[in-house]
């Protein structure tokens, strides 16, 4: 594998996770527990979208055949998404997409402080404009978790409950194949696993002030990486790519 | 369904340095701490400021009107506390 084709394919599974996750945040908007976090989750998904359009645009132009952010955005189907199946997963309570969130966040921000020294010169500049929009996300998130957790008897069973339906999808965050693995010697991506013990203080920390219980261990469900995904993520995209499928190259 | 409200919070914003906190509106929030996160996300999403001021509603003592002619009629007919009566120079600004 050359590491062009390893950017491309490591870009395309930045992008996809942060395109999903926006759009599952996106289906919030006017359904929030509460006006001033509908307005929060909206601007995550917006934050998350802008970091997808970044890494696309630039997945599109390391692949070098003229694919823009849109065309790779919207004119894949789901068995070429790269993206965790954990963000594809859809929303339940308001709870569930906050522990979503936050299992998330505390990934993403240190793999983003990570990518700031990546010796590729447009990648270290993609994560240091995310890595500030990563730090508020995941205060706000975890706010929410110790919030939650540390309330009522039902919000902290609601709590307990999504973080049972999460643990799972979270290993495939830490794997690595031949992708990673050429960016790593190359010094353009860390390995995914030196991630883990920075993830794994973050998430035990709140669980902790949280009140929840202590992660446990688990064996992964993986393969969104690798194209492979869940019945979700069909329907997700449908929704997402029906303006451009029905009327290619509209604008407005 | 019976529902308690979170309280309300009054959001000040600093626009830039140098200048003094502004209302800008209000919010609920559960806290202080919910309040200012709140406020980052409702009042500065356009690059509104730099700096962030949340207040209890409950804590703010207003001015009734009623009290109108008590309060701020009398200041209109002393046009001596209005500096009126000086030259300002033309390169002095904000006055």
């Amino acid at each position: 594998m050359t590491q062009q084709d390893a950017l491309f394919e490591y870009l395309l599974r930045l992008g996809d996770t942060s395109l999903a996750l926006g759009h599952r945040l996106s289906e919030w908007c006017g359904h929030a527990p509460e006006l001033e976090e509908d307005v929060a989750l909206t601007n995550l998904a917006l934050d998350l979208v802008g970091h997808a359009r970044m890494l696309l645009t630039y997945a599109g132009e390391v692949e070098g055949k003229g694919r823009d952010e849109d065309r790779l955005a919207y004119h894949r189907d789901v068995f070429d998404y790269r993206n965790h199946l954990m963000v594809e997963q859809p929303n339940r309570d308001f709870g569930h997409t906050i522990a979503r969130q936050f299992l998330h966040d505390a990934w993403a921000l240190e793999l983003y402080e990570r990518l700031t020294s990546s010796t590729d010169a447009n990648l270290a500049g993609i994560a240091a404009k995310a890595v500030k929009e990563k730090r508020y996300h995941l205060r706000h998130s975890a706010e929410w978790v110790v919030r939650l957790g540390d309330g009522t008897d039902v919000s902290h069973a609601k709590m307990a409950d999504a973080f049972d339906r999460l643990w799972r999808f979270t290993p495939e965050m830490f794997e690595a194949d031949e992708v990673e693995r050429t960016l790593a010697a190359a010094g353009i991506a860390p390995d995914p696993d030196s991630l883990r013990p920075a993830w794994e203080a973050r998430v035990d920390g709140v669980l902790a002030e949280a009140t929840l219980p202590a992660r446990p261990a688990v064996v992964g469900q993986t393969g969104g990486r690798s194209g492979r995904h869940g019945e979700h993520l069909g329907y997700l995209l449908a929704e997402m790519q029906y303006l451009q499928r029905a009327y290619p190259g509209a604008t407005w | 369904m019976a529902r308690n409200e979170w309280p309300l919070f009054e959001v000040f914003i600093r626009p830039k340095n140098g200048l003094s906190h502004k209302h800008v509106g209000s919010l609920h929030a559960a806290d202080p701490r919910m309040a200012l996160e709140n406020a980052r996300d409702v009042y500065t999403r356009r690059g509104e400021g730099v700096s962030i001021w949340v207040v209890p509603a409950a804590a703010i003592s207003a001015s009734e009107p009623g009290d109108k002619e008590s309060f701020f009629e009398p200041a209109d007919d002393k046009v001596y506390r209005h500096p009126t009566f000086y030259d300002i120079p033309d390169d002095v600004k904000n006055i």
